[in-house]
């Protein structure tokens, strides 16, 4: 069980917003940060800052230690082989680019398809229909019902022996409904297709275990799972990253350079040209760390509890509408909602008055909310670990005021 | 504070828009959507002798969207080109009564915006 006590971790939740006690209710959209990673990040810079990898002296040896040590935490957290599956990216974004890149551009072809689902997130969008218009692929979307479940019948049609990649999320990031990619992977698996998850919301809220996932890259947001903002990973088995060719060049990523050309480095390092964001891989390290003390298990069973006690809460109230499954067991702690004759802009203004923090508007998911529900813009609630009952009580007694003022 | 910025007036245009609708004849229009969020408004005018003569919107959209358009279509019926050309942001904070604040300007002056392109500004 996750109690309430966890909050005090989170320092920021100690503010006032506008007179009033806060409770922030968009973790969908970043979370925030227990004070160990604060401290992490934090005396990284005061003790051991240095470029990694590069240096003889101490200093650099040190960071370099950490650096790598933030690497083989992420590799555990989600029982990777070993460390050198894992890619630090800046984000989940860059690291589902990565793979369009580096991997699609060396194995997707004219003629070829990628499959994706209308539940993604502009980032599992984007990157595969501007890699489609370089590369001449077909893109094929797969529908998703009112319930938030990807139409499996479809997706089986849909991928054939053209089928390069099916990229679908690990939960949805407005319906929080978790697509079974198990099935979906045997499913592309059987036609020779990989299969990309984008995690950026289920590796922060479910247990992750990449050797039962069947997924062959998995993209991991460290901002939203209580690191810090900058730093993602991409996680591939190492022969599948051995076979891809680099995204970015520079510095790090190489062995040796001429004039002429450049051989490349051992993967990961081959992917992370430049410096790389070490006091954020620390701070993930750090809120690895964090959410390991927890235990994922129970950071689920702790937001099924939340979701179940606000879908209950907001169902008692007049003129709502609730996006995706009703039913707690089936969604990750996010609810997206509408109140009849109150805007969702108008609703998130109100509410901030309240000191109660939630999204309004599209949620990069432009596709699901036109095509599945003919809608423009939504309210939604999500939580993490920090949430409590009160912060649920807070926003639906805020709800009701908002429409006693717009009533 | 939400209280404040949703002022009587406010909520009062959300609810009755003024010269909701479309005109016959209009002499200028234009549509613009704020593509943030899906608000959408036009813009319909009748311009005559260089006076805005007739005026009306339609749309969809938030409380302050509908509310500062329907401000707007008061303020400039009746009003010579020139001076609606001169029109800006402030004149809209001026006629909600409330700055609205970074995160809603976009819904604040989708209006005016709509009404700029309609006469070709
Ligand atoms: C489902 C999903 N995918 C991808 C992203 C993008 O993540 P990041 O901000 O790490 O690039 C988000 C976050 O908004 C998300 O919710």
């Amino acid at each position: 069980m996750i109690r309430a006590m966890v909050r005090n971790d989170f320092p920021i939740l100690r503010r006032r917003i506008h007179g009033k006690r806060f409770a922030y209710l968009d973790s969908t959209a970043t979370t925030q940060k227990p004070l160990s990673v604060i401290r992490a990040m934090d005396e990284f810079q005061r003790k051991y800052n240095a470029n990694v990898h590069r240096g003889i002296y101490t200093l650099s040896e040190e960071a370099t230690e950490l650096y790598e040590g933030a690497r083989k935490k992420v590799a555990q957290f989600i029982h990777a082989n070993s460390e050198r599956e894992i890619v630090f990216t800046r984000n989940a974004t860059e690291a589902i680019n990565l793979v369009a890149y580096a991997w699609g551009r060396a194995n997707v072809h004219e003629g070829d398809n990628v499959v994706i689902s209308v539940m993604e997130h502009h980032s599992n969008i984007v990157p595969w229909q501007m890699m489609g218009r370089e590369l001449n692929y077909e893109l094929r979307i797969t529908d998703v019902d009112a319930a938030g479940l990807i139409d499996l019948r479809q997706l089986e049609q849909q991928i054939t022996k053209r089928t390069k990649l099916v990229a679908v999320t690990g939960m949805s990031n407005v319906l929080g409904t978790m697509p079974p990619i198990a099935n979906i992977a045997r499913m592309a698996h059987r036609k020779g297709a990989l299969v990309l998850v984008d995690g950026a919301q289920s590796v922060a809220h479910v247990p992750t275990d990449v050797r039962k996932l069947g997924a062959d890259f998995l993209a991991i947001s460290g901002h939203k799972m209580l690191g810090p903002s900058g730093i993602g990973a991409l996680w591939a088995k190492q022969e599948l990253l051995e076979t891809m060719p680099p995204f970015l060049g520079g510095g790090d990523m190489i062995r040796e350079v001429t004039l002429q050309s450049a051989t490349w480095n051992d993967v990961p390092w081959k992917f992370e040209a430049g410096t790389p964001n070490a006091v954020g891989a620390i701070g993930l390290g750090a809120a690895v760390d964090y959410l390991q003390k927890l235990g994922m298990g129970n950071v689920h069973k702790h937001e099924q509890t939340l979701v179940a006690y606000a879908l209950k809460k907001l169902r008692t109230l007049k003129g709502i509408t609730i996006y995706g499954p009703l039913d707690a067991r089936k969604k990750g702690g996010v609810i997206a909602f509408n109140v009849d004759g109150v805007h969702p802009h108008d609703l998130a203004t109100l509410l901030d008055r309240e000191g109660v923090a939630i999204r309004s508007g599209h949620h990069c998911a432009q596709p699901l909310l036109r095509n599945v529900f003919n809608v423009m813009a939504t309210a939604r609630m999500s939580f993490s670990v920090y949430t409590t009952k009160r912060d649920i009580d807070q926003c639906v007694a805020a709800i009701e005021k908002a429409r006693r003022v717009m009533g | 504070m939400g209280e404040e910025l949703y002022k009587e007036i406010i909520l009062d245009h959300h609810k009755n828009p003024r010269h909701f609708g479309t005109l016959k004849k209009p002499t200028h229009q234009a549509h613009l959507e704020n593509t943030l969020c899906g608000d959408e408004v036009t813009m319909q005018l009748k311009v005559e002798g260089l006076r805005i003569k007739d005026v009306a919107f339609s749309g969809s959209g938030c409380a302050i969207t509908i509310a500062s358009a329907s401000l707007l279509t008061d303020a400039v019926l009746g009003k010579s080109l020139a001076a609606v050309k001169k029109l800006g942001t402030k004149d809209i904070d001026k006629l909600l009564g409330v700055k609205v604040g970074p995160a809603r300007e976009k819904c604040a002056y989708l209006g005016l915006e709509t009404l700029c392109k309609a006469l070709g500004k």
